[in-house]
C-alpha cells in the first residue's frame, strides 16, 4: 500500500480527487413512518477523509452513521461504498436491491462503535474481539488472538484481556469496543456519539485513543460528535446538519472560527 | 368414613406411604422430567417459528398457541385419550402435558429474546456476523439468562399439575392416596401425606430454582 | 354429522347447566382469590413476624400442594372430625380454587406493590400520609396496574382449572362433554368443548385488558384502548412459579 500524502496542518491524511469516494450519498431520502429524516441527500466521502458531523439532535447525523453500517435502509436514492452499491442499485429506471450476500460482502468493510457500547456481556473481553476476525473473516484462532491482544494493548487494556463486560467501567468497556471495531480492520470506520454516555472524566482516555487512530492508520472515519475540540484535532472536513440538509461544510477551521451561515453560528455558540 | 375415632392413624399412615412415594417417583417425577424436556424444546421450537415465519404462517401459529394455552389441560388430555386410544395413557397424558407447557414456555422464550437488547444485534451487525453465529453467540445465550428462572417455574407449575392425568386413567400420586382412600375408608393419613409430599418436592426445588436465578444474574461493576 | 347436531341440540339444556356450573366455579373462586390474595398479600409485608409469618405459611401450603391434593381434603376430609364440615361439593370446589389461585395471587399482589417505585413511598412520607391513606391512595392504584396482567394469567388458569372439579362430583362443562361424547363423538364434543372454553376464556381475558386499560389512564399512562382486543395474556417472563 502506498502512503499517502500526509496533510500536515490538520494531521489527516488526503487523498487527491482523482480517486473512488469511499462514500457517496446519492439522492438519499430517509423516513421513519411520515417523518422524513434525510431530504434528497448528496455527500461524499474521499478515502482517507475524516468527517465530523455536526448539528442539532435530530439533524439526521447519526441516521447518516446508520445508513452506511446497513443498519437501515434508504427509502430512495443509493449509498455507494469505493464506488459500489451498498444496498440498491438503479437499473433501467428501477431502484433494484442487492442480494444479501453481496451487502455482507460491502457490510465487512465497515465498522462502527456505538454510543452505548454494545460489547457481549456473555464473553470476555478477549472473545468479543476475536470473535468477527475468526467467525467473519475465517482468520485462524491464534492469529485473531494475536491480533486483538496487540489491539488491547493499544487502547491501554493489557491485563483485562479476561475479564467481562459488565466488570469494567464506561471507559473501559467503549475502548474494548474500538479494539473490537479495529480488529475487522475496517476501510470506513463510524464513530456515533461514542463519548456520549461516559463519565467527562474518562471522555478524555477514548478520545486520546481516536487520536492515535487516526494518526496511525489511514482508515476513512466519519464521526459524530458533541466533542468539538476532538472535531477540530481529527478531522479534515466538517459538515453542518439540520433537519436532514447539509447547510454548510468546510474545514474545521473555517466552520469553527469562521462560519458562513446564521444556523451555524446559532448552533456552535449555543454548544462551545 | 374413618373406621375409628381418631384423626390419624400412624399404622395407616405407615402403610400407604410406600404405595405414594412409589407413584411419585416412577410417574409423578418421569412425567414431570420428560413433560418438561418435551416443553422446553417445542416451546424453542415454536418461539423461533413465531418470529422467522411469513405473516400468516406466524399469526396462525400464536392462535393454535393461545388456543391450547387457555383451553382446559383436562379437557385436551380426554380428548386425545380417546383419539389415540391405542396409545398407553402415560406416555400420551406426558405427550399432552409437553404439548399445553411447551405453549407457556414459547411466550417465555418470546419475552427472554425480546428483552435483549436491540444495541446487541446492531453490533452483530457492524461485525458483520452471519444470523446463525448471531443466534447462538449472542442472542440465545443472553435470552436463555432471563429465561432459565421462568422456565424453572414452569417445571415447578407442570409437576403440581401432573395429578390431572387421573382423569385419563393415570395412577399418580394423588389418585394412588384416593384409591387408597376408597379401599380402606381412611382418607386423612393418604391425602395429607401426599399434600406433604408434594410440600416438601415444592419447597426444594423452588431453592433450586432461586439458586439458579442468582447464579445467572451478570455481576456489575 | 347431522346426527351430532340433532344430539347437540338435545343435549343443550344439559351443556348450558354445565356451563353455569362452569362459570359459577369460576366467579366464585375468582372473588374469593381476590380477596385471598389482597388479603395474604397485604399481610405478607407487615414487619411483625405474627401476621407475615401466618400469611407465609397460608401462601406456601397452598402453592406447595398439588390444586387436586386441596380438592380431595376439602372433599374427603373436611367431613371429618375435628372439622366436621360437610359442604356441598359446589361450595368444595369454590373453596379450593379461590385459595390455591389466591395464594398466587398473594404473590403477585406482594410483588407488585414492591415493584411501585421507591420514590412514591418517599413522597408519602413527605406528605405526612398514615400508612392506610399511603397504601389506599397512592400505592395501590400503582400497583394494581402492575398486577392485573399476571392475575389475568391466574384468571385463564382458574377457568382452566374448574375443569376437574368433576371429580368430586360436581356436574360441570366437562362432565357435561363427557355424557355428549358418547352422543356424539370425541372430535365435536371436545372440539366443541374447547371452543367454547376459549370463547370463555378470550371474554375474560377482553375484560382484563379492559380493567388494565382502565388502571393505566388513571395513572395517566395512556394505553389504547384498541389493544384490549388484540392482546392475549401474556405469562409474566420472570415470575412464572409465583402465580403457577
Amino acid at each position: 500500500m502506498n502512503t499517502p500524502p500526509l496533510d500536515t496542518h490538520t494531521g489527516a491524511i488526503a487523498l487527491d480527487d482523482g480517486d473512488v469516494p469511499a462514500i457517496r450519498f446519492d439522492r438519499v431520502e430517509k423516513r421513519f413512518g411520515d417523518h422524513v429524516v434525510l431530504h434528497d441527500l448528496d455527500f461524499t466521502v474521499r478515502r482517507g477523509d475524516r468527517v465530523t458531523l455536526i448539528g442539532p439532535s435530530g439533524s439526521g447525523k447519526t441516521t447518516i452513521l446508520r445508513l452506511v453500517m446497513t443498519l437501515e435502509e434508504a427509502n430512495a436514492g443509493y449509498v455507494y461504498i469505493d464506488g459500489k452499491p451498498l444496498t440498491h442499485f438503479p437499473r433501467d429506471g428501477k431502484r433494484v436491491e442487492l442480494k444479501e450476500k453481496h451487502k455482507n460482502e460491502m457490510r465487512k468493510r465497515i465498522g462502527m462503535v456505538f454510543q452505548q457500547f454494545n460489547l457481549f456481556p456473555n464473553m470476555t473481553v478477549i472473545e468479543n474481539i476475536i470473535e468477527a476476525p475468526v467467525h467473519v473473516l475465517g482468520m485462524s484462532k491464534q492469529d485473531a488472538l494475536v491480533r486483538g491482544r496487540a489491539l488491547l494493548e493499544k487502547v491501554g487494556l493489557p491485563d483485562k484481556e479476561n475479564a467481562h463486560p459488565t466488570q469494567l467501567s464506561g471507559g473501559q468497556q467503549q475502548r474494548v469496543a474500538i479494539a473490537r471495531a479495529l480488529a475487522m480492520e475496517p476501510e470506513i470506520l463510524l464513530l456515533d456519539e461514542v463519548t456520549s454516555a461516559l463519565d467527562p472524566e474518562v471522555v478524555g482516555e477514548v478520545l486520546n485513543i481516536l487520536r492515535d487512530v487516526a494518526r496511525e492508520t489511514d482508515v476513512t472515519m466519519l464521526i459524530v460528535t458533541h466533542e468539538m475540540q476532538f472535531a477540530r484535532d481529527v478531522s479534515n472536513r466538517v459538515l453542518m446538519f439540520d433537519s436532514g440538509r447539509i447547510v454548510e461544510e468546510g474545514s474545521p477551521e473555517d466552520i469553527f472560527r469562521n462560519p458562513q451561515e446564521q444556523r451555524t453560528r446559532d448552533f456552535l455558540s449555543a454548544v462551545l | 368414613m374413618n373406621d375409628d375415632n381418631s384423626f390419624w392413624s400412624w399404622e395407616h399412615a405407615s402403610a400407604v406411604l410406600p404405595d405414594l412415594l412409589l407413584k411419585f417417583f416412577t410417574v409423578t417425577l418421569v412425567v414431570t422430567i420428560i413433560g418438561s424436556i418435551i416443553a422446553a424444546i417445542l416451546g424453542l421450537v415454536i418461539a423461533l417459528g413465531r418470529r422467522s415465519a411469513p405473516r400468516p404462517f406466524s399469526a396462525a401459529i400464536t392462535l393454535v398457541m393461545n388456543f391450547i394455552r387457555m383451553t382446559p389441560l383436562v379437557v385436551q388430555l380426554l380428548f386425545a385419550y380417546y383419539v389415540f386410544n391405542t396409545v398407553p395413557p402415560l406416555v400420551l397424558g406426558t405427550v399432552i402435558i409437553g404439548i399445553h407447557y411447551a405453549t407457556y414456555m414459547a411466550e417465555v422464550y418470546r419475552a427472554g429474546i425480546d428483552a435483549v437488547p436491540p444495541g446487541q444485534w446492531e453490533a452483530t451487525t457492524a461485525l458483520s456476523m452471519s444470523p446463525a453465529r448471531t443466534w447462538t453467540a449472542v442472542i440465545i445465550p443472553q435470552a436463555l439468562r432471563s429465561t432459565l428462572p421462568a422456565l424453572a417455574n414452569y417445571v415447578i407449575s407442570m409437576f403440581k399439575d401432573t395429578p390431572f392425568l387421573m382423569v385419563i386413567t393415570v395412577t399418580e400420586m394423588v389418585r394412588e392416596a384416593q384409591l387408597y382412600g376408597g379401599k380402606n375408608f381412611r382418607y386423612v393419613e393418604a391425602i395429607i401425606l401426599a399434600g406433604l409430599i408434594y410440600l416438601i418436592a415444592s419447597y426444594l426445588s423452588s431453592l433450586l430454582a432461586r439458586r439458579l436465578e442468582k447464579k445467572l444474574e451478570y455481576t456489575t461493576a | 354429522m347431522i346426527e351430532n347436531f340433532e344430539a347437540l341440540w338435545r343435549a343443550l339444556p344439559y351443556l348450558i347447566d354445565g356451563v353455569i356450573i362452569t362459570l359459577e366455579l369460576t366467579a366464585g373462586g375468582a372473588l374469593l382469590a381476590i380477596v385471598v390474595a389482597i388479603g395474604l398479600g397485604l399481610l405478607a409485608r407487615f414487619d411483625n413476624i405474627i401476621p407475615r409469618g401466618f400469611a407465609r405459611i397460608i401462601i406456601e401450603l397452598f402453592r406447595g400442594t398439588s390444586l387436586l391434593v386441596q380438592l380431595f381434603f376439602f372433599f374427603f376430609v373436611l367431613p371429618l372430625p375435628p372439622f366436621d364440615l360437610e359442604l356441598p361439593p359446589l361450595v368444595t370446589g369454590i373453596l379450593a380454587l379461590g385459595l390455591n389461585y389466591g395464594a398466587y395471587g398473594a404473590e403477585v399482589v406482594r410483588g407488585s406493590i414492591n415493584s411501585v417505585p421507591a420514590g412514591q413511598w418517599e413522597a408519602t412520607t413527605a406528605l405526612s400520609l398514615s400508612r392506610t391513606q399511603r397504601m389506599w391512595r397512592v400505592i395501590f392504584p400503582q400497583a394494581w396496574a402492575l398486577m392485573l396482567p399476571s392475575l389475568n394469567n391466574l384468571l385463564i388458569q382458574l377457568l382452566k382449572g374448574t375443569a376437574v372439579v368433576y371429580l368430586i362430583t360436581i356436574v360441570d362443562f366437562t362432565a357435561e362433554l363427557n355424557r355428549l361424547r358418547v352422543q356424539t363423538d370425541v372430535y365435536f364434543a371436545y372440539g366443541l368443548g374447547l371452543l367454547v372454553y376459549f370463547g370463555i376464556a378470550y371474554l375474560l381475558t377482553l375484560g382484563m385488558n379492559a380493567l388494565e386499560t382502565r388502571a393505566k389512564h388513571r395513572l395517566g399512562q395512556g394505553g389504547k384502548w384498541r389493544d384490549t382486543i388484540t392482546t392475549t395474556p401474556i405469562p409474566d417472563a420472570k415470575g412464572a412459579g409465583q402465580f403457577g
